[in-house]
């Protein structure tokens, strides 16, 4: 039987884990469904991501209008504050920062290498089309109360019939969009 | 000890949990590859199928994990009874941004981390943007579109009449099949 005689040979190869470049989807995935049972037992909430928006938008809105947005009735629902929903996203900023980091991949870009093979290398235009995916993503996530990880993951995970509906949505129109954008517009333009 | 309802009560608590949790889910998104633009382009295009490794890996332990903590009286139900004219709506019109974007509300955030500045300057921006104008538009929407064509029912157990451990033995069943397909097919 293997033992380990040097404490740090573990330490090391932990490290060397981390600082790998990707890890298996099914590893990865499976801690994702743990971190989002972790969710459920510490907060007692799903782990969604799209709810954060709404704060930080309901908090930015307030620095204009105070009395406007204490007035509407969708932040009187989600209420625009720093809270476990809220710090979600910071956080996931922070952690997939720190993932890039000790693998020696994090790198500035502007355009992703997959547009501009077919699209170009105009920023403008990328940002442009960029916004126009945020806006709808931000809009859909809102009206369908959940994104892919409240209601693709954590939905699922509840078997909550909304949610797989919904996970189902996202993909029939993401496919859509994605042949109409890469398998017509694009090609046309080759 | 502090008690679990302790610590859910405690906002400052919840803050730094909050924060933990996001950590923990950006590295994992990241090692997972799905904050990478040409992994979710190309899930969405049918060449590359990491986003749903990554997506049902996660539900296959989640399910049971969750099931058992609530069997358990750790963890509660949060599943709300759905509509057509919210979900499938909703989901279509989240389906496009999702295209056009090439990155979804959490990984939109995961991708800034690695530096992509097009999820912020865009992807980022353009959220609070989406989210805003769904603010202003939500007393209008929730009278006339968003009730519309509610779901029979909760759970999907609830749907089928059954044993909601026979409903997650099947579909866990189902996920790790569709797995091995997907790795038999070479995808």
């Amino acid at each position: 039987m293997y033992t380990c005689h040097k404490p740090w040979q573990g330490v090391g190869t932990l490290l060397e884990f981390l600082m790998l470049a990707r890890w298996s989807p099914y590893i990865a995935g499976a801690g994702i469904g743990i971190v989002s049972c972790l969710a459920f037992v510490l907060a007692d909430r799903p782990l969604g991501c799209s709810t954060a928006f709404v704060k930080a938008r309901g908090l930015i809105g307030k620095v204009i209008s105070e009395e406007k947005i204490n007035r509407m009735e969708y932040y009187r629902e989600i209420v625009p504050q720093v809270d476990w929903p809220f710090m979600i996203i910071p956080g996931i900023i922070i952690g997939a920062f720190l993932s890039a980091f000790l693998s020696g991949t994090f790198q500035v870009i502007w355009v992703p290498a997959l547009w501009a093979s077919v699209f170009g290398n105009n920023v403008i235009l990328r940002i442009a089309v960029a916004l126009a995916g945020g806006i709808l993503l931000g809009f859909g996530a809102r009206w369908a109360g959940g994104c892919t990880s409240g209601h693709g993951i954590s939905g699922s995970i509840q078997l909550s019939l909304a949610s797989m509906i919904t996970a189902a949505c996202f993909f029939a129109g993401g496919i859509a969009v994605a042949m109409l954008l890469y398998r017509f517009i694009g090609v046309a333009l080759a | 000890m502090t008690s679990l309802a302790a610590i859910r009560k405690s906002s400052r608590a919840q803050i730094v949990l909050g924060l933990a949790t996001g950590i923990l889910f950006g590295f994992l998104l990241q090692k997972g590859g799905v904050t990478d633009y040409a992994v979710i382009e190309g899930q969405l295009l049918l060449t590359d199928f990491t986003v749903l490794k990554v997506m049902l890996s996660a539900v296959i332990v989640g399910m049971i994990i969750f099931h058992f903590l609530k069997q358990c009286g750790y963890a509660n139900l949060h599943a709300a009874e759905g509509h057509l004219g919210s979900n499938v709506i909703g989901g279509l019109i989240f389906g496009a941004g999702f295209a056009l974007l090439g990155y979804c509300p959490g990984t939109v955030a995961g991708a800034v981390g690695t530096g992509a500045l097009d999820a912020l300057a865009g992807g980022m921006v353009g959220m609070l943007i989406g989210t805003g104008i769904f603010a202003e538009s939500y007393p209008m929407l929730k009278q006339k579109i968003l009730p519309y064509g509610p779901l029979p029912a909760v759970t999907v157990q609830e749907f089928l009449r059954l044993n909601t451990w026979i409903v997650i033995i099947v579909m866990e069943a189902g996920m790790i099949g569709f797995l091995l397909l997907l790795e038999y097919a070479g995808l």
